[in-house]
């Protein structure tokens, strides 16, 4: 065993161990939230607070449930995506086959977004359930030894379990900033109701609570969007080709597009290969940024090997 | 507790236990190399398929290039009749030694190259000839497993015992095989 399968493995068991513990944050974050959301509503009594929180907790649970068996689709749908066969495209579809077989995952479908954009992403909940999206403007742009690299960078983030994290992030996360952006709302209203009970030391529960988990969250973002993924992802498909230069060619050709992808938004920046939010790249070189520069990932390509 | 009775009976257990784990993981580890083979397989198939359409398109523009047409063709041949891995991977290197003159002399004839036919059949055979690089990678990786578990103590008992044989690997003769890169940070 060499040195490279041991950092996979250890990428691959971080990767499912950030999942699982994404999930369970999400579960208690929901409890807690939708315990306060109960005791502001009913005004301190204790059995009517535990129903709604019951049913809420229950509701939420078939909904994340849903977003994460039907996310892939859902986020596909929402890029804009058309599923693409061999004959649509024989090029890519085989560059896909022959990459699908290079790291040994069953081959995905491929999708297309007409976008003169340059980017690409892949995204499922494991190796089987798995799909690769490109935009037509990266697709005729790049040779094909770069399509190869792109191809192989996106299944090197199905072959880590990158994938499920990242569709995690955006299904669960985007339920929590749901109920959050409707929580002051509600809680006005019921304060109102409960005036004089204890709805304001409810509220004051929840600021505190909300408080305390937000940089939790905030975190897990962070580590999606780490930027190790995109490193390991990069090296990864060099390992598949064999061919550094042609990744960092490809790179380099996302890097020189200056195009704003319109179909991609916070909730799904960090998917793909190249931050699609050009503004942000300007404005937030570091912290907020969901990708490393491209000038950094070539110098480390250029180290792989040597 | 009577040793005397239990003591031979439970190192019959333990000695049987493994055996059958032993047994089993031969198999396991055979039935990879199966699947590794049936992975090549399907993409040799797919080259035998293409390239008689191939043949009758370049005949089309270049009548006059019988011998690299033969040569493909016999090739081909030699592969579809290869009964054993070694001689499998022989042939294949011949077809694709053969393949690549096809090409080069195809550059000779502008209006081949420019056939919307001869650039989907290229297109199809140098990706089909990826695939089999790739699929053999695989194949080799489940091989070596499977050969150094058979030849190692205790394993190689269980494995003469049943008949189980050393696979081949598949080896071509590839200049452009490149280096795996390190991979680590």
């Amino acid at each position: 065993m060499t040195a490279s399968d041991v950092t996979y493995h250890d990428l691959i068991a971080k990767n499912r161990r950030t999942s699982s513990l994404l999930v369970v944050g999400f579960v208690v974050f929901v409890a807690v939230l939708l315990g306060v959301m109960g005791s502001a509503l009913t005004g301190g009594d204790a059995w009517a607070a535990a129903a709604f929180g019951g049913t809420a907790m229950a509701i939420a649970i078939v909904m994340a449930f849903f977003s994460y068996y039907s996310g892939d689709s859902m986020i596909l749908r929402m890029s804009g995506a058309k599923l693409i066969q061999h004959g649509d495209d024989p090029e890519l579809y085989n560059v896909v086959e022959e990459m699908a077989i290079a790291s040994a995952v069953p081959l995905p479908p491929v999708y297309l977004i007409e976008d003169t954009a340059m980017n690409a992403f892949a995204t499922g909940r494991d190796p089987e359930h798995a799909a690769l999206a490109i935009t037509r403007g990266l697709r005729e742009t790049l040779t094909r030894d770069e399509l190869q690299a792109v191809i192989a960078h996106e299944m090197s983030h199905v072959r880590h379990y990158d994938i499920r994290l990242a569709m995690l992030l955006a299904t669960l996360v985007g339920l929590v900033v749901l109920v959050c952006d409707s929580l002051p709302r509600t809680l006005r209203r019921a304060g109102r109701r409960s005036r004089g009970r204890s709805g304001g030391g409810a509220i004051l529960i929840l600021a505190i609570a909300l408080a305390i988990i937000a940089p939790f969250f905030a975190k897990f973002i962070q580590l999606a969007a780490s930027r190790q993924r995109e490193y390991m992802a990069d090296a990864g498909a060099v390992e598949l080709t064999r061919n550094p230069e042609a990744m960092i060619l490809a790179l380099k050709r996302l890097g020189g597009d200056k195009e704003v992808l319109e179909v991609a938004n916070r909730a799904t920046a960090h998917m793909y290969i190249v931050q699609p939010i050009k503004k942000w790249e300007a404005r937030a070189k570091g912290m907020f940024a969901t990708h490393p520069s491209i000038d950094d990932r070539v110098r480390r390509i250029e180290l792989l090997g040597k | 507790m009577n040793w005397n009775f239990y003591g031979p009976f439970g190192l019959v257990v333990v000695f049987g236990f493994l055996f059958i784990v032993m047994y089993n993981r031969l198999v396991r580890l055979r039935v990879r190399t199966e699947d590794g083979w049936s992975g090549i397989d399907v993409q040799l198939k797919r080259r035998y398929d293409l390239i008689p359409n191939l043949v009758e398109t370049v005949k089309g523009y270049a009548k006059h290039e019988r011998e690299t047409l033969d040569a493909v063709i016999t090739a081909r041949q030699a592969g579809i009749n290869a009964k054993t891995v070694p001689e499998q991977a022989q042939a294949e290197n011949m077809i694709t030694g053969a393949l690549r003159q096809l090409f080069a002399l195809s550059e000779a004839y502008p209006d081949l190259k420019a056939s919307d036919n001869f650039g989907r059949l290229q297109e199809e055979l140098s990706s089909t000839e990826n695939k089999i690089a790739f699929s053999r990678q695989h194949y080799n990786d489940t091989v070596s497993r499977y050969n150094s578990t058979l030849e190692t103590f205790p394993s190689n008992f269980v494995g003469g015992m049943f008949g189980f044989l050393v696979r081949d690997f598949f080896e071509m003769e590839d200049a452009t095989q490149r280096e795996t890169p390190q991979v680590s940070f």
